[in-house]
């Protein structure tokens, strides 16, 4: 569903991607580990349609469409869904419309008629109770005073309801603890099909017991320069990321 | 040649008991020169048109009491005291009165002897008439108004809501009023002064001035909704008094017209009160609103926030000047100001000025004006979810006016003001849909 081709990708002049290739199809999860620095974030910012990220060579091919080419919330309609690293706080949107006003733009873009108010309320207040959030958190601002665990089983909950084909979580494990850290992997777990495919971008090991990967790369360097299946990720764990980095360079 | 001053002094009335209180404006006011660009309270406001149009000349008739009006200020789910005037007029006939042992409730016509004791006694003692011209011209105008005391240590039950609509019967002619309160120590209360106009546009000119005097320990939650149509011009202020650990929650808004002026002006007579000043500006078209706020710190350990928010569309204009001032014995003061805008189009313009006056030197101040973008990673961060980028535009300007709406504390008014200004940002249903 996603074929990610030669990436190179420059942000503020300075070249991060440089040639990154990557396959997802329906039903896969793939696991994107690296170092600090090595361009992780960058991939889910690029895949998502953010500013400031210019593609100075490749192709990404989503669907069987040219990713490239669409605006930011085409490919959120189109079923591409990015859990933030850091969820953005927007005071006096409630967090209610804001789940509303979404779930209806890709609903429309399926030719399904909106939800009527009632019935999303429940739709909505069972999604707080899978992720274990108050349902106190519905009417206050997106992501409003939340904490750091909090903004990230928001950003699970939103997947929940808009029910993607692609997700891309952004170290959606940093700052969790492991109670919070079980509740985010059920919740993707609970969403695993297969007509669906994740990629998982992060810098630890610890989450992919949870979330079992289907295969497991290493981005270094703006490029991926090992690929596995989830024995890699224990290997990683044991030796750190140096020997590779040494390896291809 | 028409002169406006002249024109105000020559309205004569019959002689009563306000009859004191007229002479004593009018005294201020013959002297007052009418404001131009090099007033610096005024640098902003064009005051020049006032030249060219006598308000005064008319006597207005007496509207007829449709009781459709009710629908221009009636808020659901919210069970109020109610005084409607019309044109400056008591309408009985729209109005809503419950007995309530706690509130004293008299019009200036209707006051006993004693109440016209109090009223003489407290109007313009908080108000420096040489400085507030507009206000030295309504009391030489003085007729009726609203006088309200709620009694040592009790609560009003219900809010009070005062109306003040304009009709086109009001065309070319000045509407006046004033509203006292006292709330005795310990006492609370609810007060919404409500300024809506029928639709038709009136030339009218508003000059509406609130005395609100804040006993020892008295609270009071006060909002002030100017809903105006297109052509009026209001010169309105609102005087505040507290004494010693009084609570004052105000909250203004205003939705633009041709002019609108309010002058805000709290003054701390006592020790441990506390103020929180906000409000909203919505101007669009050619409108323009101003909005002077000034906060006197005079006795040590008080609070003040004040909260000014505005949206400045199309060739609007808007204006916002904050005061703090805190004398020399106010130590342990802590006062906070932030004004933020947003400009919508490029022939918005906004001038906004905090101005810190701080003569104590053991004080907590912050103060803050900007112009503000919205912000694009909240805009991104919507767009990630499939909002298109119309609806999140919109969606983040009601936000930034929601912030203060939202935090209320009477729910059913930020249920009452929601969809009116959800309305302003687009014009297309399907962009506001979600803000509901």
């Amino acid at each position: 569903m996603l074929s990610i081709k030669n990436l190179h990708v420059n942000v503020d002049e300075k070249t991060i991607l440089k040639g990154l290739d990557l396959d997802v199809k329906a039903g896969e999860v793939h696991a994107i580990m690296g170092p600090n620095g090595s361009g992780k974030s960058t991939l889910g910012h690029v895949l998502s349609g953010r500013d400031g990220y210019d593609i100075i060579d490749g192709d990404i091919q989503f669907q069987g469409k040219d990713l490239l080419e669409l605006e930011t919330e085409e490919r959120a309609r189109e079923g591409l869904f990015l859990a933030f690293q850091y969820p953005v706080e927007i005071p006096g949107v409630s967090n209610m419309e804001f789940l509303k006003a979404s779930v209806d733009a890709v609903r429309e873009h399926r030719a399904q008629a909106p939800c009527d108010a009632v019935s999303f309320m429940k739709q909505a207040r069972a999604a707080c109770k899978e992720v274990n959030l108050n349902q106190d958190f519905l009417k206050r601002g997106v992501n409003e005073g939340f904490s750091g665990g909090e903004k990230k089983r928001n950003e699970i909950m939103q997947m929940m309801l808009l029910e993607p084909t692609l997700a891309i979580l952004d170290e959606t494990d940093s700052g969790l603890d492991i109670d919070a850290l079980q509740i985010v992997a059920d919740g993707v777990n609970s969403l695993r099909s297969a007509q669906r495919g994740f990629i998982v971008v992060t810098h630890y090991q610890r989450l992919l017991n949870y979330i079992e990967p289907d295969f497991v790369h290493v981005l270094a360097n703006g490029k991926i320069v090992k690929s596995g299946d989830k024995s890699l990720a224990l290997e990683l764990e044991a030796k750190g990321y140096a020997w590779l980095e040494e390896e291809v360079a | 040649m028409f002169d406006f001053t002249q024109a105000a002094l020559a309205v004569e009335r019959e002689r009563d008991w306000l009859s004191p209180l007229r002479a004593q404006g009018k005294s201020v006011w013959q002297h007052y020169s009418l404001p131009t660009r090099k007033t610096e309270n005024w640098k902003y406001t064009n005051l020049s048109f006032l030249q060219k149009q006598n308000y005064f000349a008319r006597q207005i008739s007496d509207a007829p009491l449709d009781p459709s009006l009710s629908a221009l200020y009636q808020i659901p789910e919210f069970e109020v005291h109610r005084l409607v005037f019309v044109n400056g007029r008591y309408a009985e006939g729209l109005s809503s009165l419950s007995e309530d042992s706690a509130l004293e409730l008299s019009r200036f016509e209707d006051a006993d002897d004693l109440q016209r004791k109090i009223i003489a006694g407290k109007l313009n003692t908080n108000i420096e008439l040489k400085e507030f011209g507009f206000s030295a011209l309504n009391t030489s105008q003085l007729s009726d108004g609203v006088f309200l005391r709620v009694k040592r240590n009790r609560k009003v039950d219900k809010p009070i809501q005062v109306v003040w609509l304009t009709t086109s019967e009001s065309d070319n002619a000045n509407v006046n009023s004033r509203l006292l309160m006292v709330l005795e120590s310990g006492a609370e209360a609810s007060l919404l002064e409500h300024y809506v106009s029928s639709s038709e546009s009136h030339n009218v000119f508003t000059n509406a001035v609130t005395e609100l005097f804040l006993g020892a320990n008295a609270k009071l939650t006060h909002y002030r909704l100017h809903k105006e149509q297109e052509s009026a011009v209001h010169i309105g202020a609102v005087f505040a008094t507290l004494e010693s650990a009084a609570h004052l929650n105000s909250f203004y808004l205003a939705f633009g017209s041709r002019l609108k002026r309010l002058d805000v002006h709290v003054e701390y007579e006592g020790e441990g009160a506390e103020s929180h000043i906000n409000g909203v500006y919505l101007p669009k078209n050619k409108q323009h609103v101003d909005i002077h706020s000034c906060i006197e710190h005079k006795v040590p350990h008080c609070r003040s926030n004040e909260v000014f928010r505005g949206i400045v569309a199309d060739e609007a204009r808007a204006v916002f000047n904050g005061r703090i001032h805190i004398h020399k014995d106010a130590q342990k003061t802590e006062a906070y100001l932030s004004n933020k805008n947003l400009l919508t189009s490029n022939k918005a313009e906004v001038d906004t000025k905090p101005e810190l006056e701080i003569y104590a030197d053991d004080v907590r101040c912050a103060h803050g004006a900007t112009v503000a973008q919205l912000d694009p990673m909240s805009l991104h961060y919507l767009r990630t979810r499939g909002v298109s980028e119309n609806e999140a535009l919109v969606m983040l300007s009601f936000g930034f006016i929601n912030e203060l709406i939202a935090e209320l504390k009477h729910e059913a008014i930020s249920h009452y003001l929601r969809p009116a200004i959800a309305q302003l940002f687009s014009r297309d249903p399907a962009l506001v849909r979600h803000l509901l």
